[in-house]
């Protein structure tokens, strides 16, 4: 073919997606980290020469949105393209010219066909460990978290860096699996370049230029004639969290203009001692993925597609966190990021985002070992357990919340049978809470009450991960709020909800997840939705009598029917 | 297989109920509409359209194999009994809350599926195992008693249990099945512990409670077939397909209806199982593909792969997870969106898009002229040429041509500065990619290089564009078998009897008790064979044995297939090694000095699949006469060209013909572009390759 036809360039953008996801379940099946194979924390992207990028995998994780796509502009100033040869690879985990924590590695490839570079591969994934303190808020700055590896070359030319290994294997707990996730990244790269070379060979392709010309092109004008269709303007968006020690307030004016939609997060709070502060580019990602849910859900991620979504906020604002803040845990603050915007959209586009709902995961880590208060027992063993819970999303303006459901991650949750046969560790309870989802015309999604032990002889401790103890979700239009987080031993001893704690032998940790707020006046709710809600006990009577005026004896009836095992 | 002369296969599809009769190896075949209401009505009504066509009384039929959509369209439509879940306190809404994902990323107003049981039907008691089966909290039998009374007082046609660990340690569901069978007798009760004894409690528990909200609706149809085709002669064994490629008594079936799900597609894949086999094909692609989807399924040594979970009932454009899972042995299929019925249209991105939604039968395809506007590959098929606008069909649907250029030219070529034929040709094109990227992920996923593959194409829409698949795939070669508008009934009857058990229990290589595993095999098989024994009563009895295994802290385990030796003299190294060449295989290197863990084992017991006879290679002889041309566009060259057209009844063995050409037939056409030629092998089967290649026979 002399010219490349229309239905070529179709084909080839198809094709490109297909090799990215492709790309993105190679590294689900061969990854060690729980949080890439249950959460789908990681990412895959393909690249033109210039750096921008032409298509990523949509995965479990809107984290890595924006970070994939900044990552390889900031390998090319590095290293050099003089420098770059076919057969290398590179790599970083630079929390602010990667994916915003030292626990995400980031590997690029370039690709040669015919010994000029025509492209780039990368991809991301959440690693076990990266040394340091392990997992968690409680460094006081990013060297206190782990290793850090710069923007370097893993490979020259197919020859491996045996320094740079022996390095990353000196400073880890699992060097076996980082070494092997490393290669696994790798390859993940590695089947993309030699699908798209096929790819450059079928079409007689010398360059991406065409095709990556249509990709962007098709993608720049689809996107701006969204943002233009809509209503330009202003309007503030707020909302206090939680934090570590001391509340944090995220404050976030949205202006909506021709050509772009600006996030200007003036006014939010500084630093926080904890590794809870966010590099920018996390802090983008999330903002570009909730903008793109309420303007352009159906356009891909690309480099023309994300452009016109800017983002802006003062250095050191807990948003912008600069080197040297610890950032470990920047997913907390992260998560809340979309229903802080969502406050300032609810205004400028009525009627399309959701209320607030429980927004960061409400995940938690447990290390068990052998009683240590009185002798244990032989079969006692040392294990870590890491799982992934969501509280209840925001109720919709035509829609109720989803109960236990992640948002804005893309998070699954394991097994509870599959966690008890990581350790010892037993989970009593995993279930719906009733009456956490905040009233309103649609109700907010439910949180769930998790009930967490040991097996006997042991005792542990719990790294708490949560938010909205004192900052339950806020309901939009009348709607009402969700249910706050709470977190006590089952004799009552209170607990905090950041931060490693102490759990004796014999006790469980008692925990009630937060709900989504509702969306809308809850006098407006259909009577049949809450007869449904009522027979499912979704909510309680006192709860349908308190916040939506229904009488004992309807009650009584809908209970009498709910127990008759009848269908509402 | 008990010395059964004349045998009945009968596939009750959503449209049409395929039945095929086969005598002393020659097969009658007839296909009458699906009657909802009564199924079993179309049976018969088939059954004596074939008996007439054979001259045989339906008397000499000895053995009737029944396959069925019924399970998967009552999943579908909600259409079960009344059905409460019992289960562990505590663990209420684990098939409400699912894996608390999304399955699709930016949809603000994502809708989840309903669980199968809404939140009052589900009760709780209290108990609980330990994840090594040891008992923690002991159950109270005074507490099912008094739930037995309240689930009776609601008038519960069938309850399933499911508690959590019952995987390895049953005896709490099977006291609460002792106490319910004692209260509530003439309920029906299905246990996760037999359903699907594997670990994981959102996919066990779906799967039991899938099984007790269609036991009642099957068991009652299955009663039914049996006392009509008595009724009307046919005093034989009945059996059912089910989804693992194998069969099974009408009494297995009733007791586990939800392995019935599926079974119609499995038929196709046997179908295209045995076709390899005649030709002594170890590596098969085979690709179905009809009027809304396409299904893809990887065979090798004339078995189809398996797989332990898979899908039904997708709410949301076929999105993975949109569903709710069934974990039962299954064969491994992919099934995309892609018919000729997928409808088109370009996206925001001036993107051409391809399906899932469909134009159905009615109004059907724009070219079918009953009021559809929307282009459909159907349309695109007929612009391009592939299809006689005068002979669909066999002659009974007119296709109008100038309705398709129309719906192309307004719904795609306005937008994308195309003319009609350009537009044609990115539909065929989108479509035809999308089920090459399918393909090329699952054989990705699997280790598999296609281009060692032969395609089996068949259903009304693949051999229109198997050849371009094959083109895209790298795949050499493609066979299109005779009778593949009722392939699946025809699979049923190739089917061997078996039945597949499975067991989730955790076990280190580091950790390998020999013991444990030897007598785990040992009941594994006993319980498979059991199974099959109760169909045959003399058969042989095969099983095969497959370990599940990875690194400790992946999440994603591979297939280890053992022999009969290695699974009975078990031993760690063996299993490690196996292991080891599987993953470098797929995934190309191992890695060191991890722990290697085993978590799930699997033994399939059945009778040996029959003999047979190779096709003979053909002789080449004449070129076959053209009976006229017309343009075709040939997207592989980009251009259109002059092809020839032939007809498929007049392939005699070894004639051939050169593309690009036309091959029609009633229920289908075959497109040979000019990259290709094709032969009549001695069955019948129209064999397509790479041209200058056909002498390799």
């Amino acid at each position: 073919m002399s010219e490349v036809s229309k239905v070529a360039y179709q084909v080839m953008w198809n094709r490109l997606i297909s090799v990215v996801e492709e790309q993105a379940q190679a590294l689900v099946r061969t990854a060690f980290s729980t949080s890439v194979r249950e959460a789908g924390d990681l990412s895959a992207g393909a690249y033109n020469e210039a750096g921008e990028m032409l298509a990523q995998a949509v995965t479990g994780t809107p984290g890595h949105v924006n970070a994939m796509a900044d990552a390889v502009p900031h390998f090319i100033r590095r290293i050099g393209r003089e420098n770059m040869h076919e057969g290398d690879i590179y790599i970083t985990n630079d929390p602010w010219e990667g994916t915003g924590h030292l626990h995400d590695i980031t590997v690029v490839t370039p690709s040669f066909h015919h010994g000029a570079l025509v492209g780039f591969f990368a991809c991301t994934a959440h690693i076990v460990d990266i040394g340091g303190r392990g997992f968690g808020a409680d460094a006081n700055s990013v060297y206190e978290e782990g290793l850090y590896i710069p923007i370097m070359k893993f490979a020259d030319k197919g020859e491996v860096d045996r320094t740079l290994v022996s390095i990353i294997r000196g400073n880890v707990r699992e060097p076996d699996q980082l070494v092997g996730d490393v290669y696994a990244l790798a390859t993940c790269n590695e089947i993309g370049h030699r699908r798209l070379i096929d790819m450059m060979e079928e079409f007689a392709l010398t360059d991406l230029n065409g095709i990556s010309d249509f990709i962007l092109t098709n993608s720049r004008e689809a996107t701006l004639a969204r943002i233009n269709a809509l209503t330009p303007g202003e309007a503030d968006g707020a909302m206090t969290i939680d934090g570590y020690d001391t509340p944090i307030d995220l404050k976030v004016r949205v202006f909506i203009e021709k050509d772009r939609v600006l996030c200007d997060w003036e006014g939010t709070s500084g630093l926080d001692k904890k590794g809870i502060n966010v590099p920018l580019v996390y802090t983008k990602a999330y903002a570009c993925y909730a903008l793109k849910c309420a303007i352009a859900p159906e356009i891909p991620n690309n480099a023309a597609s994300l452009a016109p979504f800017e983002i802006a906020a003062p250095e050191n604002a807990i948003v912008n966190a600069l080197h040297p803040a610890p950032v470990a845990l920047r997913h907390v603050i992260g998560h809340m990021i979309p229903d802080t915007i969502y406050a300032a959209l609810d205004t400028l586009l009525p009627d399309t985002v959701p209320a607030e709902g429980a927004g960061c995961l409400c995940n938690f880590q447990v290390s068990l070992r052998p009683r240590t208060d009185a002798p244990a027992p032989e079969d006692t063993v040392r294990s870590e357990v890491l799982t992934f819970n969501s509280g209840g999303s925001g109720a919709r303006p035509t829609l109720d919340g989803m109960n236990a459901t992640a948002f804005p991650s893309g998070v699954m949750t394991m097994p509870v049978e599959a966690t008890e046969q990581v350790g010892p560790v037993i989970i009593w309870r995993k279930e719906l809470r009733p009456d956490s989802g905040g009233a309103g015309r649609f109700r907010g999604g439910l949180g769930q009450y998790m009930e967490v032990g040991a097996r006997e002889g042991h005792e542990f401790d719990i790294q708490a991960m949560f938010d909205r103890v004192d900052h339950p979700a806020r309901g939009r239009q009348g709607g009402e709020q969700g249910a706050p987080t709470t977190i006590a031993q089952d004799d009552g001893t209170a607990m905090k909800g950041k931060g490693k704690q102490f759990v004796p032998h014999g006790r469980k940790v008692m925990m009630a997840f937060p709900g989504g707020a509702g969306y809308g006046d809850p006098a407006a709710r259909e009577p049949a939705d809450i007869e449904r809600d009522l027979a499912g006990g979704y909510i309680t009577a006192g709860f349908a009598r308190d916040h939506y005026g229904i009488d004992q004896s309807q009650i009584d009836a809908v209970l009498a029917r709910a127990k008759r095992g009848e269908t509402f | 297989m008990a010395d059964v002369t004349a045998r009945l296969g009968v596939d009750i599809g959503g449209t049409f109920t395929d039945v095929v009769l086969e005598v002393d190896g020659e097969l009658w075949s007839t296909k009458v509409l699906t009657t909802y209401a009564a199924p079993e009505n179309a049976i018969i009504d088939g059954m004596h359209q074939v008996c007439a066509k054979a001259s045989v009384d339906p008397a000499r039929i000895g053995q009737i194999i029944h396959g069925t959509t019924l399970a998967t369209n009552a999943l579908i439509e909600r259409r079960g009994a009344k059905t409460a879940l019992v289960t562990t306190r505590g663990f209420r809404d684990v098939i409400e809350m699912r894996t608390e994902s999304r399955f699709e990323q930016y949809d603000l107003n994502l809708r989840l599926p309903d669980p199968l049981l809404p939140r009052n039907r589900r009760y709780v008691v209290a108990e609980r195992m330990e994840a090594t089966g040891q008992v923690l909290t002991p159950l109270d039998r005074a507490e099912i008693e008094t739930l037995a009374d309240e689930l009776r007082d609601a008038e519960y046609e069938s309850i399933a249990v499911g508690l959590l660990h019952s995987y390895v340690n049953d005896t709490h569901e099977r006291m609460i099945r002792d106490v319910l069978a004692e209260r509530l007798p003439g309920v029906m009760v299905s246990l996760s512990c037999e359903v699907s004894p594997q670990m994981r409690e959102y996919e066990r528990f779906n799967t039991t409670i899938a099984n007790a909200y269609i036991k009642p609706l099957m068991k009652n149809y299955l009663d039914r077939l049996q006392d009509r085709l008595k009724a009307e002669g046919a005093n034989c064994p009945i059996f059912l397909m089910h989804s693992g490629g194998g069969i099974i008594s009408i009494e297995s079936a009733a007791e586990f209806p939800v392995r019935l799900v599926e079974s119609g597609p499995a038929g196709g894949a046997v179908f295209a199982a045995d076709i390899a086999a005649r030709h002594g094909l170890e590596k098969v692609l085979s690709f179905d593909m009809g009027g809304t989807t396409a299904k893809i399924c990887l065979i090798k040594d004339r078995t189809p792969k398996t797989a332990r979970v898979f899908e039904v009932a997708r709410t949301y454009r076929f999105k993975k997870g949109s569903g709710m899972p069934i974990s039962i042995p299954v064969i491994d299929m992919v099934e995309i969106g892609a018919g000729g019925g997928s409808l088109a249209h370009v996206d925001v991105m001036n993107q051409i898009r391809v399906g899932p939604e469909s134009a159905g039968s009615e109004p059907g395809p724009a070219c079918y002229d009953q009021g559809g506007e929307r282009p459909a590959v159907t349309d695109a098929d007929l612009v391009l040429g592939k299809l006689d606008p005068d002979n669909f069909a066999g002659g009974s649907i007119k296709l109008n041509t100038a309705k398709s250029s129309d719906a192309l030219t307004m719904h795609l070529g306005g937008k994308l500065d195309m003319d009609a034929m350009e537009a044609a040709w990115g539909v065929a094109e989108v479509v035809d990619e999308n089920m090459a990227n399918a393909a090329r992920v699952h054989a990705v996923e699997n280790g598999e290089d296609l281009s060692e593959y032969t395609m089996i194409a068949f259903g009304g829409a693949a051999p229109l564009h198997a050849a371009r698949l094959c083109e895209k795939l790298g795949i050499d070669r493609c066979l299109i078998p005779v009778g593949a508008g009722v392939g699946s009934a025809i699979g049923f009857l190739r089917a061997p009897f078996s039945f597949e058990a499975n067991r989730s229990i955790f076990m280190k290589v580091g950790d390998f008790d020999v013991q444990a595993v030897t007598t785990l095999f040992s009941e594994m098989e006993s319980e498979a064979r059991g199974f099959v024994r109760s169909c045959d009563a003399e058969a042989e009895i095969l099983a095969e044995y497959k370990v599940y295994m990875r690194y400790s802290g992946q999440g994603w385990e591979i297939p280890i297939s053992l022999t009969a030796e290695q699974a009975k003299t078990p031993d760690a190294a063996t299993f490690l090694s196996l292991f080891e060449a599987d993953y470098a295989k797929l995934f190309g290197r191992v890695v060191d000095g991890m722990d290697v863990e085993i978590t799930v084992w699997s033994v399939n017991a059945f009778t040996p699949k029959a003999p047979v006879k190779l096709v003979a290679p053909v002789a080449p002889a004449a070129e076959v006469t053209a009976t006229g041309q017309r343009v075709l566009f040939d997207p592989g060259i980009g251009q259109a060209t002059d092809a020839k057209i032939a007809l498929r009844g007049d392939f005699a063995p070894g004639t051939q013909i050169t593309g690009p050409a036309i091959v029609t037939e009633d229920e289908t056409t075959v497109i040979l572009p000019t990259s290709r030629s094709i032969f009549a092998q001695l069955d019948g089967c129209l064999d397509m390759r790479i041209k200058g290649e056909k002498d390799n026979v």
